[in-house]
């Protein structure tokens, strides 16, 4: 069995970082633990390299191993350079988070890490094993992420809530994934796609199919099987949450762009109807729900069940047409939307970490008047909620332009429901994202607050780094969008080839 | 052979377990019944498996990644409910409520 090691360098970069870090973690003195920080940190940004050298090296476009199990190409590479730098992102903003509390610091380092190694496995994956082998990768480490607030109750809580939803969703996709090889025969997606169109009558296959859907919905946070997504993002570190919010729900989305437009193309009026109904229960019930909250960190879980439910939008409009153009047009505009939201949600989350730090709270109401004592974080707080909520011209406004654009090519009844449903829920979430806008704004610093010690409490530089990193994204993918998505245009089609 | 027996077998284990994983308050037993719900998937794995008899006996080599990951898996759950029994001397998940809406 021959592995092409050039294409496996960026998981073998990641994989040999985790070692070390291990490694690091036992031999180091307590006072020098913070060097597993920048082992990880570094090591992340080593696994940047092979992606370049894979993406304008020489070699050929696709490189397939273990009999077409895993495949390294455009889509896989793309993903995985979104999944290496996100990671990157939610590492540096945990190392000044981590630092302030008294537990060690290498086994968050080596679990984030093994979590990040999951999502470039899933990324790359081909069959059905092998997605399931990255997508436990992903979530197993989250699991005790989740509550690595040891002493901390809510923290306990968010991880045993998530823990049970989490495998009782595994239980329910591993029951759909083994009547899809059952009755496919093979469980590679290209056998599932030969084998399917047969199989379009057999109530056990549309059951499989459903059933493989609704495990995918719980790691996208899908309404109705949302409810562990608010109490886990409470509860965990902050870092970790903002890594739930984009890392794992990207790997989940990845999971479904594979299995509906790699391994069930034929099959759309199983899976078609299906997403339409999640896309549109998420995004309203998210949006609805947000508009209650008046802690930011619950808002933004419900803001991000939401957002979910938008990057679902270009699926139905994929199921209703079978016209090769319209299909890879919603494959690229849920990629982009992807791409778009981890940047943006993980600057949302990088100035709640630092407004946490600033005002100790992370209440809404406790943030206003924030510009008069922090008005860098004010302005940064605004950019990335109103681009959260598509405001131009940042980069919000492109991931809803190519969703809607996508859902009304087709022009069915259907697809013309869903972008109403969609267009309204946008105008909704402006309100709740408008809203903290205006507290940090216009409103008055809370009376008898002291936030006069803030000034002493200024952004580490690692912090300050991720914020600049995603603000730049946000901007320059927001004035210049096409350019931006004109890289991913390529991309769709390698994803729906085959079709 | 008889396929359904086995996959009737298998949707019966599937259901036990998803109803105790939702009746049961206890976090171990939760667990238990977590694990009856992966067992049904492998005996499902291993009867398709001996239903197509390929070569490259691909059901076998699913199941054994199922056992190895839900192994893992139990680990882990161990370690919460571990946690969460020190913290508060009850493994009861309905007084699991510090959060709601």
């Amino acid at each position: 069995m021959d592995l092409d090691y050039h294409a496996l360098a960026p998981e073998l970069v990641v994989a040999a970082t985790i070692l070390v870090v291990l490694g690091l973690d036992v031999v180091l003195p307590r006072p020098r633990k913070y060097w597993t920080a920048f082992a990880g940190v570094l090591g992340l940004a080593l696994a940047a390299v092979p992606l370049l050298t894979l993406a304008f090296g020489d070699g050929p476009e696709t490189r397939s191993m273990l009999g077409g199990a895993y495949v390294v190409d455009g889509f896989a590479l793309v993903l995985k350079a979104v999944f290496i730098v996100g990671g990157y992102l939610v590492l540096l903003m945990s190392v000044s988070f981590i630092e302030s509390d008294r537990y060690y610091q290498g086994e968050y380092y080596l679990l984030m890490l093994t979590s990040i190694l999951g999502s470039l496995v899933m990324a790359s994956s081909r069959d059905l094993i092998t997605l399931f082998v990255g997508l436990e990768l992903v979530t197993g480490p989250l699991f005790l992420l989740a509550g690595w607030r040891k002493g901390d109750a809510k923290s306990n809580e968010a991880s045993l809530k998530f823990f049970i939803l989490g495998v009782l969703s595994t239980a329910i996709l591993l029951y759909g994934m083994s009547f899809l090889y059952g009755l496919t025969g093979s469980v590679t997606f290209e056998g599932i796609r030969e084998a399917a169109p047969d199989l379009l009558d057999s109530g056990a296959f549309r059951l499989a199919v459903l059933f493989t859907l609704v495990g995918f919905g719980f790691k996208v946070t899908a309404v109705p099987f949302h409810f562990w997504a608010p109490d886990t993002y409470e509860g965990a570190p902050t870092p970790v949450t903002a890594y739930l919010s984009v890392g794992s729900k990207a790997a989940g989305f990845v999971g479904l762009l594979l299995l509906c437009y790699k391994a069930l193309p034929s099959v759309t009026e199983i899976w078609g109807p299906a997403l339409w109904v999640l896309a549109a229960l998420s995004m309203t019930l998210g949006n609805l729900t947000a508009l209650r909250q008046d802690n930011v960190v619950r808002m933004l879980a419900y803001s991000s069940i939401a957002q979910g439910g938008f990057i679902l939008v270009p699926f139905a409009a994929a199921a209703v047409s079978s016209d090769a153009a319209v299909i890879q047009e919603a494959a690229s505009a849920t990629i982009v939307y992807v791409i778009i939201y981890a940047f943006m949600n993980l600057g949302a989350f990088g100035v709640v970490i630092a407004g946490a730090r600033r005002t100790g709270s992370t209440m809404i109401d406790d943030w206003a008047g924030m510009w008069r004592y922090a008005p860098r974080l004010a302005v940064l707080g605004a950019m990335f909620f109103f681009s959260l909520a598509g405001i131009p011209p940042l980069a919000g406004w492109y991931a809803k332009f190519a969703m809607f654009l996508s859902i009304l090519r087709p022009g069915n009844a259907w697809t013309t429901a869903l972008a109403v449903i969609a267009a309204v829920n946008a105008v909704i979430a402006l309100v709740y994202y408008a809203r903290i806008g205006k507290t940090m704004w216009m409103d008055h610093v809370p009376e008898g607050a002291d936030r006069s010690a803030v000034a002493t409490r200024p952004l580490t530089g690692s912090l300050a780094l991720a914020l600049g990193i995603s603000a730049l994204f946000v901007v320059v993918a927001g004035i210049l969008p096409f350019e931006f998505a004109g890289v991913f245009a390529d991309l769709a089609k390698v994803v729906t080839t085959g079709i | 052979m008889v396929l359904s027996q086995f996959l009737i077998l298998g949707a019966l284990m599937f259901s036990i377990g998803v109803y105790g994983l939702l009746s049961r308050r206890n976090a171990v037993t939760v667990l238990l019944a977590v694990e009856l719900m992966l067992a049904a998937v492998n005996i499902n794995l291993i009867a398709f498996e001996a239903f197509w008899n390929t070569a490259a006996a691909h059901g076998q080599i699913f199941a054994i990644f199922v056992i190895t990951i839900a192994a893992a898996e139990v680990g882990i759950g161990l370690a919460i409910i571990l946690l969460v029994f020190r913290n508060r001397a009850s493994g009861n998940i309905d007084q699991l409520d510090l959060m709601r809406w």
